[in-house]
Order: C-alpha cells, then structure tokens, then sequence
C-alpha cells in the first residue's frame, strides 16, 4: 500500500500522560502510526483505550502532557512546535471533526459565521469572498437550501447538519489531513452512512488523509484503506484492512471481530470478551490483554511483547507470533 | 438520500438570540413596567442634564428666601425678581428650606444617579470580567507555588471580605469629593460577584467542544476568548450588571446622604433627601420625593435584572413560547 506515498503524518512512540491525585498516568503507552497523503488509515478500539487522546495529540489540543514522542507532519514536530506555528496548521493544514455536533459549533454564532472565520483567518478572505466561499461549502457538504442555512444558529439545524457543517468547516481550508474522532458516533444509522460517503467523496475530490478514529468496525472495513487496533493504550495490531478483517493476528482483534454479527452467517450467540479492560493506573507488568486473552502463556504476564511481523506490513503485538517462544511453550 | 428540505415559511424563523431573549422578555409585564420606567429616567436624566447645565431654564442653584419649604404645586410668591420666578410660574415638587426648586434639583440628580450607575457598573464588570475571566481560562497555570486561578480567586475573597460600605466611606473621605471619585470607588469595591460569575462560566465554557473545536481551527487564545467564550458567558452578567446598576445608585445616594458624596449645592438624591431630613414634619415631601424616586429606579432595575434573568434561561425559555 505505502509504495512511493508520502509519509504525511508519522507518530512516533507517543506517550500522553495526565496529572491524577494518584500520580501521574499514562493514557497513551507508546503509539507509532503513519498516515500517507491521500490515504485513510483507521484507529479503532474501544472507549477508554486512547485512541482519542492519540487524536486530540497530534493537534496537541490535550489537557495532559506529551511526555515523549514525536509527532512529525510534513517534515515537522508538531510536538515540540511553536504555539503560533501549531496555530497556522491547525484548522489550515489538519482539519478535525468531532463526536458531538450538537455541542462542537458556537450556540451564539450563525454556522456562516463560523465558516467564514476559518477563511478569514487562513486564506485572509474579505468577508464578502469569505460569504460566497461559504455558501459553496455548504453546497458541497449536502446541506439543503444552503442560502438560508447560511443565516441559522445551530440549534436550528439538525444532528446531521450540524455534522454537515462541522465537515464545511474542517475542510474549508483544504486540509491535507483531515482528523475524524467518531464522526458518526452521535449520529442515526442512516445519517452516519450520509456522512461517511460524503467524507468518502470529499477525500477523493481534495486528495487528503483521512485519520478515522472509531470503534465501529463496520465503519472501518468501509472507509479505511489501513486499521491500526489500539487496547490500553498501546497499538496492538496494524495492517491492511483485509489483513484486520480476514486474518486478525491478536487475539484482541478476533475477540472483537468474534462480538461482531454477521449479516450472512446464521444467528449465534456473539461473543463477548471476559473480563474488563484494566485501568491506566494499574496495567499488568506484561501484556495489557494477558488477563482477558484465551491463548495467554507463560512470557505474556511478565514481559510486554513488541509488534512482531506475522506478514508483510501486518504486525501484532502478540507473544504468539514470536517463533521462538510460542514453540518453547508449545 | 438527502434531507426533505423544510418550506422557506419554516426556514425564515431565524431569530438572532437577542431577538429570542426581547420575545420572552416582553411577555413579562413586571420586567417591561422596570424597562418604561427605566426609559423615562433616561429621558428625564439627559433633559435634566440639559435643562439644568447647558440652557438653563430650570436653575437648581437660585435662592428664593420668600419661597422657603413651599409645598408640591404651589405657586410662586409675588415678591419675587422675574429671574426668580420659575418655569410655568409652579413649584411642581416645591421647594426646599433654601426656597430652591426641588424639580429642577430632582432633574439634576437624576443624571448623577444615573451616570454613577452606569459607570460604576462599567468599572466593576471590567475589573470581574477581566479578574474572572483569567481565573476561568488560565487558571490551571502556575506563577510560583500557586495557580493563577487560586491567587485571583483569593484575592477576590479578600475584597469581599472587607465591609463595603466603610471602605467606600474611607476612600472618600480621603480622596477630593469628587463625583468621578465616587464612581470609582464603587466600581472598585463591586466587581467580586462579576469575577465568580465569570469565572465560573469560563471553568465550564473551557471544556466545551465549541471551544476544543476553536483551538482546533488554529484561532488565537484572544479570540476564543473574547469572540468565543465571552458571548456564552455574558448572560448571567447581564443581569447580575442590571441588579448592580441599583445598588451603586443606592449606594451614591447614601454616601450623598452622609455628606460624602457630591458637595452641595449640586444636588443628588441622597442630598436632597439629607437636606429633607431636618425638615420631616414641616415639609414631607423633601424627602418623599428623592426618596420614592430611588425606590422605584432601584426596583425597576432590579425587575428589568429579573426579567432578564428569565428570558435568557433557556429552560424557562422553553416553557414560556
């Protein structure tokens, strides 16, 4: 997939920490991911895992801190960047949409206001260009009589067009990275297959990267083209979306492709998977999944496994898939 | 595949929030009588104003020994000089132990009770909106041993410890009587329940996802701030400001009362209404009239306070319409 693309976005060994009374914790354990141009690259998991504090990271819009890591976007640390430098990617470079429309646009502003601000303020439109530009937005993003739209508040416009102008926004500068944390979580089932293809057909027609944060995996095997499965913190299974959906290599990823009903497959009881996920505070020495896993061996308690190779460029975070010791224990 | 679009009928609904809060406001009557009354205390501040100072035909300062403590709507005493004589030869509030018009000193004091309210009020929501608002934004940041909103947020405490009143009374004794004085003081002594509003409101805007949404957009902190969180945060300001207005009027007309406030002969209401006090039983109406005058202003404000405070809930918004 990756041959000759550029590398966009490159997360490298990211820890986030946060400040609790019980002493410091760490969300995010040491990410790696890679976005290229013009690609969708899927970060799934469930709630808690921290796939959405990896998100709000790259745009370093967290409370917690980077404790270490880098986070390099078109050849620059976002990490360590300048506040008024961050500022000029954000919003102009990566876009971001959030989880919550209702609660993600301004209540006291009209939804052409917010839009025009961002153009306003990256491509130093005069308000009357700003306008036009606006309305085109919402024209593009499928909202109905845009024209009138353009003066609403936004408790005047529904879920999904709230979600609608969310997109406009994010994508009203032409960003080449677009960061979606759930963008359909709140929404109806209907409304998130809208909003999925329009975010499929604005990607093809602006060339940008998408960055899907989700734990819907029917979303998933739709729009990404690569899935990175993230559990407590940590990355545990990257590869092709093939790779993740026909041949799952953690045991995680099968437990939750197992929970998952089949629409052809006949009704069966779905699985679900024992126990709970530890909290950040309290994480094994070993694996964090060594708990809850029904394959767990001797290593995976005490010694936390690297992402191993189990094809190319599909990895896994499994002691299972280390030759030498899934033998030795038989 | 798309949304059915809704009529134009339904889509022209659009109302701006202030046009919301003016619909749910005019509906209570109470509110609307403080906001006439109101309106009418402005008129009567700037005709006063006018009248008074700049082409004078009400002069609140002529002395007319035969006229002493004349009561409400009595006439004027034919010994006077011609430019003793008042407009439309009536004394419509009487007069005072001095035999000065009490009309046309109502009229100047109500524009000194006005503006010192207003300014006041200026003043203090400056100081709190300012105070609270870094405390809200930037309170998690440290300077030194303590955060930000620790230092502002005691600080304001130890102001709001202070009795008021005496200190006000302090400041102006030692400062030059001066009526811009007094409407320092007052602002600077009643910007702490502002500064808690605000901070508040700030605490709970700063974690909003409009607000995430902003930074993401790559807008400047000073923009998210004034542009962003300052309007959502502005209503509970309002009315607290409104219910301000009527303690800083009340609060001149007490220091005028003490003898500390503007110096005579230019008249307020407190001074008027001190002036009255000697004079109770033989001339009521001296301090009838400042007296019901700064009662019904303070109750109007504080109805016109309330009222806002209604529309601009949104629960009770809601219930209303």
């Amino acid at each position: 997939m990756s041959g000759g693309l550029e590398v966009l976005l490159e997360v490298r060994d990211l820890r986030v920490e946060f400040q609790t009374d019980a002493g410091p914790v760490l969300a995010v354990r040491g990410v790696d991911l890679e976005v290229l141009a013009g690609e969708t690259v899927a970060l799934v998991g469930e709630s808690g895992c921290g796939k959405s504090v990896t998100a709000l990271s790259v745009m370093r819009l967290l409370t917690g801190r980077i404790a270490a890591g880098e986070i390099r976007f078109c050849g620059r640390d976002l990490a360590t960047l300048p506040e008024v430098e961050l500022r000029r990617i954000r919003g102009g470079q990566i876009g971001m949409i959030f989880q919550e429309p209702m609660t993600s646009l301004n209540p006291v502003f009209r939804v052409g206001q917010q839009i025009e601000e961002v153009l306003a303020l990256h491509q130093n439109l005069k308000p009357a260009a700003a306008r036009a530009q606006a309305l085109e937005l919402l024209q593009r993003v499928g909202i109905p009589s845009p024209a009138t739209r353009i003066d609403q508040y936004p408790h005047e416009l529904s879920g999904g067009m709230k979600q609608r102008v969310m997109i406009a926004i994010a994508i009203a500068c032409r960003p080449k990275l677009l960061i979606a944390d759930e963008p359909t979580t709140a929404l109806d089932v209907t409304i998130q297959a809208q909003i999925m293809a329009l975010l499929q057909s604005l990607q093809q027609e602006l060339g940008m990267a998408v960055l899907l944060i989700t734990h819907d995996l029917g979303v998933v095997a739709h729009a990404a083209q690569r899935v990175n499965v993230m559990y407590a913190g940590k990355i545990v299974e990257h590869g092709s979306v093939r790779d993740i959906f026909k041949r799952p290599a953690h045991p995680y990823t099968q437990a939750l492709l197992g929970a998952l009903p089949h629409p052809l497959a006949p009704a069966r009881r779905l699985e679900a998977i024992p126990g709970r996920v530890p909290a950040a505070s309290m994480l094994p020495a070993g694996c964090a999944f060594c708990a809850r896993c029904r394959h767990a061996f001797a290593p995976c308690s005490t010694e936390q496994p690297p992402l191993l190779d189990v094809a190319p460029s599909h990895v896994a975070a499994c002691w299972l898939h280390d030759k030498k010791r899934a033998s030795s224990a038989g | 595949m798309t949304l059915s679009a809704p009529s134009a009928e339904q889509l022209a609904a659009t109302e701006t929030p202030f046009q919301q809060v003016w619909r749910t406001f005019r509906k209570d009557r109470l509110a609307m009588a403080g906001l006439y009354v109101l309106a009418l205390l402005i008129v009567l501040a700037l005709l006063g104003k006018l009248l008074t100072e700049w082409w004078v035909l009400l002069d609140p300062t002529i002395v007319r020994l035969p006229d002493k403590l004349r009561p409400p709507f009595s006439v004027p005493s034919p010994a006077l000089l011609p430019a003793q004589v008042p407009p439309w030869g009536i004394y419509p509030f009487g007069t005072d132990e001095l035999g000065r018009n009490v009309f046309a000193r109502m009229l100047q004091g109500s524009f000194v009770s006005l503006s010192v309210g207003f300014v006041a009020v200026s003043i203090s929501l400056s100081i709190g909106v300012t105070l609270g608002g870094l405390a809200g934004f930037y309170g998690q940041r440290k300077w030194g041993p303590f955060s930000i909103d620790a230092l502002i947020m005691r600080f304001t405490d130890v102001v709001l410890c202070f009795p008021t009143f005496f200190l006000i009374l302090t400041v102006v004794a030692l400062l030059p009587p001066s009526i811009y004085n007094i409407m320092a003081v007052i602002g600077a002594t009643s910007w702490m329940g502002t500064a808690r509003f605000v901070r508040a409101e700030f605490l709970s805007l700063r974690e909003r996802d409009f607000v995430t949404a902003a930074h993401a957009l790559g807008l400047p902190e000073w923009r998210i701030i004034f542009r962003h969180m300052l309007p959502n945060a502005l209503s509970p300001v309002l009315v607290s400001a409104s219910i301000d207005v009527a303690y800083a009027i009340l609060t001149e007309s007490a220091l005028s009362f003490l003898g500390f406030g503007v110096r005579p002969p230019f008249a307020t209401w407190g001074n008027i209404l001190a002036d009255g006090r000697t004079f109770i039983f033989d001339a009521p109406w001296l301090f009838a009239i400042p007296g019901t005058a700064i009662l019904v202003v303070v109750l109007a404000f504080n109805l016109v306070g309330e009222g806002l405070r209604d529309a601009m809930n949104p629960k009770l918004r809601k219930r209303a319409s």
